[in-house]
């Protein structure tokens, strides 16, 4: 038995595990405001296996393990806050399987975003994935573990509603299989077994996915964006439920900034969508903009923008230098629908109280069930005082995120915290045990989901 | 030295680190940045080069080797800037080579980088090869010694000393010839062209040269220059005439082009094979030329061209710039980015990659062995293909 750093040589090889300072700087950081931690290792496994052998190192030593996605949760949950393994998980990026009958892409964790849009443009043009507004890096696990969303979350619901099966290696180094493939057949649906709720939303402090399938849908041959606008953000959820009732849009996102100056107050639509004929979009067209939104036209309240054919994917996000500052992080949330213009208004006052233009975005999940809402704060990396503001600015919305009465999406620490203390006694206590039962020596990803 | 005498200090905290930088234009993979190809790890990013930088800038990470290599490591092939889509894209590049100019400065550099930059000052290439030597490659070959000829052909480091880049340089100073072309070449006479150096970050041996170069064209009279290489080319078209250098400056694909066109270039006997084409970096993404190299091949009865999925601005670097070809920091495994290219030109099922320049040449010929498909694929030079396709070969 050699030192922490030999044995992780000699799972995957000298050039992918590193305990020098220049790699412990880089993945000390998360890209938001999140103070940095080193980690003690850094390594990067090309297999399951290798994860598996780093697991049972790290689970003997009793050393945190850290698992690293695209990073760009921007909420900290990939920094190591005590130090430890950290795990890169980029070059499992291997796409393993396409059904086009079935429907399912069977992804190595660290398949970007970006990748399998591509993919499947040039593979498979007949379908698709719900792709987060997430830079081109993000994984597709890391965006599904966090219950992340796509532009089909109108009809789909959350990304990780679509997962059909995982490989999960566990914090003592088993592998486990959920879905279909758990029984040695295709990895093509999640029912009926038991559900693998265990590593959804824990933050990767239950195991490290290494292998999913997630659901595909098809590509309609035509597709764009239609815009709509109102001055009153009061009329917002009237306007997602009657967008939502149609059922024929693909994405239904609401947002309002501060900046450019000339738009400000208004609440902006974007309603994309898709048809495989002329005949098709104009009549889902007619649906949305005429028999849904008309009567906002005839009233002088709401005007159509127009509509852009071409979706752009994966979409180029430039929200990070709006300060040209290089920086940005946001609070995210699930909430119902009816809060958007409560959401709006007090976001606008947080943002204003800091001196930040605001930013605030809800997207539509599902027939109106939620929202992903959203409040951004642009910082500039290179002014300490700007990013001491930006934090304040994302815990005050944290807190108000459940003042609201929502739930705060991907939680950073400060935001589990306000969780648990609310979190119902035999919730918490149950997540307490299967926590224990899956990591009994308390390594992974320390410092999240504390004191549950 | 601080970050605010640096001088891209206001701009260098901008970088997100999102990514996009990662990617070739058709998003297929997160492979097309050659030092993250290779290693896979986040300081090997140009995100990750620009944040390391910065930190030892600003003094909270010291210099080491390591951090000189990662540097170093950057090949400036310019995928970057294309993928970045923030407005301070077109620095990118030139932030890394102003932070290699700080190192330069303090003499903190690799030992590879140090022997490169220190061979070219004694004996005017990276190889350390005799001065005497560079005009060998012609010898036999019917090209004439530069006298006032119509054009200057600079054959460059690799093209007068690697004997593999030797024979594309004596097929295109021969395919010139035989088209009539008025042409001489510097032999011995001729000195590097400073391309690498500037990338290295070593503007005063870089001005050297350049003055060097610039004062002896002029004394010649060369007023048009053509190169084998396109670095080369980017030294003099876009940075000698900083210094004064007011030259007519063609890569050699463009001249043959003209040839073609104007029907002074025999390729009537063909070359019968299924070909792709690999852009240079220095020739694409660095000066925009993707057109002159296809319009070439396809001139060729009876070659097929088919294109890499990774092509034009999407090209992946083969790995030789910034003097990588020589200080070779990206070399050593599958994932370099030699071996990744001849892969994926292996996998568009064509027998011949054509290339443009002789670093790629050189590069991707050795990639061709480490992964054993010598038997499937042969690298040849646009120039040789014309020879042979005309008989001259």
């Amino acid at each position: 038995m050699g030192t922490i750093y030999q044995e992780l040589v000699d799972i995957v090889d000298a050039e992918h595990v590193s305990d020098r300072p220049e790699e412990l700087y880089i993945y000390s950081f998360d890209l938001g405001t999140a103070e940095p931690h080193r980690p003690d290792y850094v390594v990067a496994p090309r297999m399951t296996q290798q994860v598996q052998e780093i697991m049972r190192l790290a689970n003997r030593e009793k050393v945190p393990v850290v698992p690293l996605g695209g990073g760009l949760s921007l909420a900290g949950l990939a920094v190591p806050l005590k130090g430890g393994i950290l795990i890169d998980l980029k070059r499992m990026d291997s796409i393993i399987e396409v059904n086009e009958k079935a429907r399912y892409a069977v992804l190595e964790c660290g398949v970007s975003q970006a990748q399998l849009t591509s993919y499947l443009a040039r593979q498979h043009p007949g379908l698709t994935h719900s792709e987060p507004g997430a830079p081109p890096t993000a994984t597709i696990a890391g965006n599904v573990l966090i219950h992340g969303q796509g532009d089909l979350a109108q009809p789909y619901g959350f990304n990780s509603d679509l997962v059909n099966g995982l490989e999960v290696v566990l914090p003592t180094g088993e592998v486990c299989r959920f879905g279909s493939c758990a029984i040695g057949v295709s990895w093509f649906t999640n029912h009926p077994l038991p559900d693998m709720g265990l590593f959804f939303g824990w933050c990767g402090t239950t195991g490290i996915v290494t292998k999913l399938s997630i659901r595909l849908f098809p590509a309609k041959r035509l597709r764009g964006v239609g815009q709509f606008v109102v001055d009153d953000e009061e009329l917002v959820p009237e306007i997602m439920e009657k967008i939502t009732r149609t059922q024929m849009a693909e994405d239904v996102i609401a947002y309002s900034r501060a900046i450019p100056p000339f738009g400000m107050g208004l609440q902006h639509f974007t309603v994309n969508i898709a048809a495989d004929s002329e005949k098709e979009l104009e009549f889902k067209q007619e649906l949305i903009w005429d028999d849904a939104l008309g009567e906002y036209i005839s009233r002088g309240v709401g005007g159509y923008l127009g509509f852009t054919r071409g979706l752009e994917r994966p979409q180029i996000s430039k929200t990070s230098d709006y300060k040209k500052g290089g920086g940005f992080e946001y609070v995210g949330s699930v909430m119902p629908i009816e809060k958007y213009p409560l959401c709006y208004r007090r976001g606008r006052e947080i943002s204003e109280k800091h001196d930040i233009p605001y930013t605030v975005t809800g997207r539509c999940i599902g027939a109106g069930h939620s929202m992903m809402f959203a409040w951004t704060y642009a910082f500039n990396r290179a002014d300490p005082e700007t990013m001491r503001q930006a934090r304040q600015a994302l815990h005050e919305t944290d807190d108000l995120v459940l003042e609201l009465g929502g739930v705060i999406w991907k939680p950073g620490t400060y935001g589990q915290q306000l969780i648990i203390e609310r979190l119902d006694p035999g919730t918490r206590e149950l997540m307490r045990r299967i926590k224990a039962v899956l990591d009994p020596g308390g390594i992974m990803n320390p410092g999240n989901w504390e004191g549950i | 030295m601080p970050l605010d005498t640096y001088k891209f200090h206001d701009l260098i905290h901008r970088c997100f680190r999102c990514g996009y930088c990662k990617f070739p234009t058709n998003w297929m993979d997160t492979n097309n940045c050659p030092p993250y190809a290779r290693f896979r790890m986040e300081p090997y990013s140009c995100g990750g080069r620009l944040w390391l930088t910065r930190a030892w800038l600003n003094e909270t990470l010291d210099w080491s080797e390591h951090l000189a290599e990662i540097l170093y490591s950057c090949t400036t092939c310019r995928n970057c800037e294309i993928k970045c889509p923030l407005s301070f894209n077109v620095d990118i590049v030139n932030m890394v080579v102003a932070a290699r100019g700080e190192m330069v400065e303090q003499g903190k550099v690799p030992p590879a980088v140090k022997r490169f930059l220190e061979n070219i000052d004694l004996h005017g290439n990276p190889y350390g090869s005799a001065k005497s030597r560079r005009g060998a490659w012609a010898e036999g070959a019917a090209i004439e010694r530069y006298s006032g000829q119509e054009y200057l052909y600079y054959v460059g480091c690799t093209g007068s000393y690697d004997t593999r880049a030797q024979n594309s340089s004596r097929a295109l100073g021969v395919l010139l010839s035989k088209a009539g072309v008025s042409l001489g070449v510097l032999g011995a006479e001729e000195n590097c062209d400073g391309n690498e150096v500037d990338k290295l970050g070593e503007t005063g041996l870089f001005e050297m040269l350049a003055e060097d170069n610039i004062a002896r064209y002029n004394d010649l009279g060369v007023k048009k220059i053509i190169t084998l290489s396109p670095h080369a080319y980017n030294a003099m078209k876009n940075l000698y005439p900083r210094y004064g250098g007011d030259f007519q400056v063609f890569h050699y694909t463009q001249i043959l082009l003209e040839l073609i066109n104007e029907g002074r270039l025999d390729v009537s006997r063909g070359f019968d094979a299924q070909v792709t084409y690999h852009d240079p970096c220095f020739l694409g993404r660095w000066n925009g030329e993707y057109e002159a190299p296809r319009k070439l091949l396809a001139a060729v009865p009876s070659l097929r061209l088919v294109e890499m999925e990774k092509n034009r601005d999407a090209a992946l670097c083969c790995g030789g710039g910034a003097g990588n070809f020589e200080i070779d920091l990206l070399g050593g495994s599958e994932s370099s980015p030699a071996r990744r290219r001849v892969r994926e030109a292996a996998a568009t099922g064509a027998t011949i990659l054509a290339v443009a320049c002789p670093k790629c040449l050189v590069m991707l010929e050795d990639a061709l062995k480490a992964e054993e498909l010598e038997g499937m694929l042969a690298i040849r030079d646009i120039a040789e293909i014309l020879a042979e396709a005309g008989g001259t070969e």
